[in-house]
């Protein structure tokens, strides 16, 4: 697999995360995700437990987080549940990062509905900034990668950085918004454009009324 | 047909976001009003309302939602409770309906879950919300809590007698959990991986109790059907694709957007009335993929005037599916397009079946060679084949859907494949000339 992440040395990683265990605010968090699901059905919070121990990771490095192969043990140790369910699951879905990435991990969506709108232009501008795909700058500050469909199409092209999306991009905008990161400074998430999220812009062609106040439709039923 | 649907007719109401998603603002919309008395008609009338309302399922399938729900075990007992599952999946490229309804109206999809929840004598529901949905989630989760806090949901929920939970399941990237087994799998903590049927999930579903899957569109517009009844909302669209539906407008219109329009809305009126026109002109339309990746395109000649509905695409070749609709110009790079589409199965196919793990990446190698034109004539046939061995093969339909796109290219725009392959010939032949 070309695209496959590249793996730290096994004996360094252990080195490092050998002794990994939640915080007390993480373990908080886990046993709400727990107590979701029937007793003895506990394997189901591994998604959520996952998830948590990325971003704990990710807070311990100053990075977005990765999973280590002894973050995975713990998790699974947590949940009884045998080592290998909870890598074949960290392994399966795409936001368990299976090596370590930079402060910022900037997705570029590339399907079709977003190629259609420009998404070619977004990552000209990602290449035009010096991130390459599948890497990481030098200085740790950006990974790059083109993720399929994430659901914004109506807003299209569109980039998640992190926890927060992007839309409306351009060449321009995209630049914009990166240099802005790099630089420490406050960035407006969503569209960037003037446009109230998936509504048309320069105004809504349904629904004006909502645009103004809360307003109640009931009154108007029949 | 009807007029054009009108504001006081249109389900969500907050589809863009410009008032507040919380308890407060929701129920000065009509949430929450008083759905013990929504309730009180019983578990058997809620699903005949549902089933007379002709709603069909809006998670791309169309099945009879309440058909569906009547499937489920009248006499569940604790040690087998009944259990519903919302498709808050949404990955299906165009799609992006799902997104607006939880950011924005999540509570209206939180009365609909106990709605159904209570019809189906379920103990609980899971809402499955895509992983990507960060932001999303987030709101979803502080909905659930306002709503707990609020008796809404959990023991006695709303006052009616009825027990029942609502859990949020966040994903983690994978488009094949939006199959409903393999939502199930992922719910219980495993790979997505689908599941042979049988057994159904209403036979055996979420730890082997019965399951009903629905989409988030689905649930969220139940509780306005049981308010205004079953009529008022099949008197929207054609006979057989009944009520109103969230459209999400992407590609090359004006003013791509979601909107709620009512069913079977001829195509030209959505996109003049709401998308601000194609770009460049009708004349310069070339293409719609009208449901979201997995429905084949429609060229522009057909779809032009044609109804946005589930029967009314179908005769066209094609499927509304989730209502995505994907609208390419003439600029469009048709054939790579496409191939886009197949590398976006290749990506999603979670390897269990063998045709669609090696069909789905050796289609997309054969749709990179046609879109340069690097390829033999007779490689079009063979590829058209290939399609038709992978469709109906596996045990999901994702084999079908990353074979349906490339299957309606050729049918459609086959010439234009066959044009790239004489001109990359014709260049090599002058070449050779010199």
């Amino acid at each position: 697999m070309a695209d496959a992440v590249q793996i730290p040395d096994e004996a360094e990683v252990r080195a490092r995360w050998g002794n990994f265990a939640f915080t007390a605010e993480t373990m908080e968090k886990a046993q709400a995700i727990i107590a979701r699901y029937p007793a003895g059905r506990q394997a189901s919070a591994v998604m959520g437990l996952l998830d948590l121990a990325q971003r704990q990771v990710g807070a311990e490095t100053n990075t977005q987080g990765w999973l280590p192969v002894p973050v995975i043990e713990y998790v699974a140790a947590l949940l009884d549940m045998p080592y290998m369910r909870a890598y074949e699951v960290a392994t399966f879905y795409t936001m368990y990062n299976m090596g370590p990435v930079g402060k910022f991990h900037v997705q570029v969506c590339g399907t079709t509905p977003c190629m259609l709108r420009g998404s070619d232009d977004v990552l000209a501008a990602c290449k035009f900034k010096g991130l390459v795909k599948g890497g990481t700058t030098p200085d740790g500050l950006f990974t790059l990668n083109e993720v399929e469909c994430l659901g914004a199409c109506a807003n299209a092209p569109m980039v998640q950085i992190n926890d927060d999306n992007f839309e409306d991009l351009t060449f321009d905008s995209t630049i914009a918004l990166l240099d802005a990161l790099a630089a420490g400074k406050p960035v407006k998430v969503g569209p960037q454009i003037d446009r109230q999220t998936s509504c048309p812009e320069g105004g809504p062609s349904s629904l004006k009324d909502m645009a103004l106040e809360n307003h109640d439709y009931r009154g108007e039923w029949k | 047909m009807e007029v054009s649907l009108q504001d006081k007719d249109r389900i969500f109401t907050n589809l863009y976001g410009f008032q507040p998603w919380t308890l407060d603002a929701a129920k000065k919309r009509g949430c929450w009003d008083n759905t013990k008395k929504l309730l009180q008609i019983g578990a058997d009338e809620i699903i005949e309302t549902v089933k007379a309302s002709g709603l069909r399922g809006r998670g791309g399938a169309g099945f009879p939602t309440g058909m569906k729900w009547s499937f489920m075990p009248k006499t569940p007992t604790p040690e087998r409770p009944n259990f519903l599952v919302i498709n808050a999946d949404e990955s299906e490229p165009g799609s992006c309906k799902d997104r607006e309804i939880i950011r924005h109206d999540p509570h209206r999809l939180l009365e609909g879950a106990l709605i159904a929840g209570f019809a189906m004598r379920a103990r609980a529901a899971y809402i499955y919300i895509r992983g990507e949905f960060i932001y999303e989630a987030k709101v979803l989760q502080a909905a659930v809590d306002e709503a707990y806090a609020a008796g809404l949901l959990g023991k006695n929920a709303a006052k009616s007698g009825y027990d029942f939970d609502v859990f949020v399941h966040r994903g983690a990237g994978a488009y094949i959990c939006g199959e409903e087994t393999a939502m199930i799998e992922s719910l219980e903590g495993k790979k997505g991986q689908p599941r042979l049927k049988p057994p159904f999930p209403a036979g055996a579903g979420l730890y082997g109790c019965p399951t009903t899957v629905n989409n988030v569109e689905s649930i969220a517009v139940t509780p306005t059907i049981l308010r205004r009844g079953a009529d008022w909302f099949k008197g929207f669209g054609r006979e057989n694709n009944a009520g109103t539906k969230l459209f999400q407008i992407s590609g090359h219109v004006n003013k791509p957007c979601t909107v709620e329009e009512a069913m079977s809305i001829p195509f030209r009126e959505l996109i003049e009335k709401h998308a601000g026109g194609i770009r460049g002109g009708w004349d310069n339309l070339l293409a719609v993929i009208p449901g979201g990746s997995s429905v084949p395109l429609v060229p522009a000649k057909e779809i032009m005037d044609a109804p946005m509905d589930f029967d009314g695409l179908k005769a066209l070749g094609s499927g509304l599916g989730t209502a995505a609709v994907i609208v390419m110009d003439k600029s469009t790079d048709i054939v790579r397009a496409i191939s886009r589409l197949s590398y976006f199965y290749k990506h999603e196919s979670c390897g269990q079946c063998t045709p669609c793990r090696e069909g789905t990446g050796w289609m997309w190698r054969v749709m990179e060679r046609l879109r340069e034109g690097k390829a033999d004539v007779s490689e079009i046939d063979t590829l058209f084949e290939v399609t038709k061995q992978v469709e109906g093969h596996t045990i999901c339909a994702l084999g079908d859907a990353a074979a349906w796109p490339i299957q309606g290219l050729i049918r459609h725009f086959r010439p234009e494949i066959e044009r790239r392959i004489a001109e990359r010939n014709g260049g090599e032949m002058l070449e050779a000339a010199e």
